[in-house]
């Protein structure tokens, strides 16, 4: 039986090997992807997405960034074309803000810019120095979730799930503007995210718990 | 998305330098960067202009209002000033795109965004926008959102902005800074029909910079609105929309200002339907009267006749709205 090993200053915690792999979600899928098709990934890059670029003759231009993401500082190298989106994604391995259409058109991608809730995927990580931003992984309190995550799971307010991070980052800012006074209100100033699912109206309530009003 | 350079412009001398050698402004960047990644757009640099003093709005000494470029769509339309003189503007911007964009798009951005025509976004199909010389899909294709004035055999696209339609309505005027210096350009000048040209879409010169845009003083009391009617209730470009001020005094209608918006290439100043209304008492009978010219000279396509009709009912319901039923 193995014993877990306790947390150790780092000086004394020699510990050579990497701590036993388990398999998540992600690394399953990428795994028996990777498998099936044969493909040979590189590292994560911080780059724009390839489909529908063009082959650079020479390597693209790249920008020194540093910005604040859920109080953490990064200084990183991106290729000029990245988005926010992808930044957070591929680079900094924060999956939970969604791509749905990448085109500014659904609202999966949603997070807070400085206190303002944008599109992450039409944001250019570049124009970001000094920014701080807030993603769904940052919205919680240690393991106490925010006010609005938790309504989320109050009212049930979601099936797959997909567009959910991106809802709860807009529900946010979307009260912060004080336009949650009431189901009307938020139905119009939340229609910037989509829900194929179609949990409108529990969304709505969610917002609205949250928000004080239930 | 092609690559491209990128600079970050710290003052305005240096956002034009950078113009002056053919890069391309970026502001809210939600038209361009959506664009760019269609490969619509391929712009070489990027020259970022966030930085620069353009973000008050402010009252000119003729009494009228001054908004920055970079003024953002939800700051312009929460502006107190904004909301109690021209409530039509910040109702053309609150019914416009999503919460998000608008934190992100500016005013300056807003008047340069860029056709929905998918036929225009869509880099295989031809376009003489994106192509010039390639043709117009749009002209036998699927154009039920397409314009029905100010079309021309060469381009059919509708210019997507509300308030841009608002800004016509208001007769205001763009500010530009270029290589050669300030000049202000009326609005109605601004935005270019297509014509055999519909690359050309402003009054631009090269390495120019938008850095406000002016409204003019008005006679008070001015009522104004904005209509937009759509397919779905929520984020969603015009199939017509209506921007209407009146300045009524004494019963009668000593001023109308009308733009529509969703039927034209450029935002559509309505003179016949104004002249219609100055002069004359409000009154049901007269808004139905007047909104029956609104759609005066429309050519409409296969698949947008519905528009003509739809745009005079669009009209007489926000004359209504605006001026009240008698």
């Amino acid at each position: 039986m193995e014993e877990p090993i306790p947390a150790q200053p780092s000086e004394t915690a020699a510990v050579p090997t990497a701590p036993p792999v388990r398999p998540t979600r992600r690394t399953f899928i990428t795994a028996t992807t990777a498998a099936g098709a044969t493909v040979a990934t590189g590292g994560l890059v911080a780059g724009p997405s390839r489909v529908g670029a063009a082959a650079p003759a020479e390597s693209p231009p790249t920008s020194p960034v540093s910005l604040s993401v859920n109080g953490d500082r990064h200084t990183v190298t991106v290729d000029n074309r990245t988005s926010l989106l992808d930044l957070l994604r591929e680079h900094l391995g924060l999956t939970g803000s969604k791509k749905g259409c990448n085109a500014g058109a659904c609202g999966a991608c949603t997070v807070l810019v400085d206190g303002r809730r944008v599109n992450s995927c039409l944001t250019l990580a570049v124009r970001l120095e000094g920014a701080e931003v807030t993603t769904i992984e940052g919205l919680a309190d240690g393991d106490r979730l925010h006010p609005l995550q938790q309504a989320f799971i109050d009212q049930d307010a979601f099936q797959c799930g997909y567009c959910t991070p991106g809802q709860i980052m807009s529900g946010v800012g979307c009260m912060q503007e004080g336009h949650s006074g009431s189901a009307e209100e938020i139905r119009e100033w939340m229609s910037g995210n989509i829900c194929r699912c179609g949990c409108y109206v529990k969304i709505v309530r969610a917002v609205e718990q949250a928000a004080g009003r239930k | 998305m092609y690559p491209f350079s990128f600079t970050k412009a710290a003052g305005t001398r240096e956002a034009l330098e950078a113009g002056r050698r053919g890069g391309r402004y970026i502001a809210g960047g939600t038209t361009l960067v959506d664009l760019m990644r269609e490969t619509v757009e391929r712009p070489r640099t990027l020259v970022d202009i966030s930085a620069l003093p353009m973000r008050e709005v402010t009252d000119t000494a003729r009494g009228g209002l001054r908004i920055g470029a970079l003024v953002r769509m939800a700051e312009a339309a929460a502006h107190p000033k904004v909301r109690t003189l021209y409530p039509v503007i910040s109702q053309a911007l609150e019914l416009s795109a999503s919460a998000q964009l608008r934190n992100m798009a500016t005013i300056g951005g807003n008047i340069m965004q860029r056709t929905r025509c998918a036929y225009f976004r869509d880099v295989t199909a031809a376009c003489n926008k994106r192509e010039p010389g390639s043709g117009c899909a749009a002209l036998q294709g699927y154009n039920r959102t397409h314009a029905i004035l100010g079309t021309s055999d060469h381009c059919v696209a509708t210019h997507p902005s509300d308030v841009a339609v608002a800004f016509a309505a208001l007769e205001a005027s763009v500010h530009l800074l270029g290589p050669d210096g300030e000049r202000s350009v009326p609005f109605a000048d601004f935005l270019l029909q297509p014509g055999d040209t519909p690359n050309r879409e402003q009054a631009l010169r090269p390495g120019e910079l938008i850095t406000a845009v002016e409204i003019p003083p008005h006679p008070g009391p001015l009522k104004s609105g904005y209509m937009k009617v759509r397919d779905r209730q929520s984020y969603e470009f015009a199939l017509t929309s209506a921007a209407v001020a009146l300045h009524v005094r004494g019963g009668v209608i000593r001023q109308a200002k009308i733009a529509v918006g969703g039927v034209g290439t450029v935002p559509w100043r309505l003179p016949a339907v104004e002249r219609r209304l100055t002069g004359r008492r409000p009154s049901d009978a007269l808004w139905a009267e007047a909104a029956e010219g609104a759609a005066e000279g429309a050519r409409p396509l296969t698949h947008n006749r519905f528009k003509v009709e739809l745009l005079k009912r669009t009209v007489e319901r926000q004359l209504r709205i605006v001026g009240g039923t008698k």
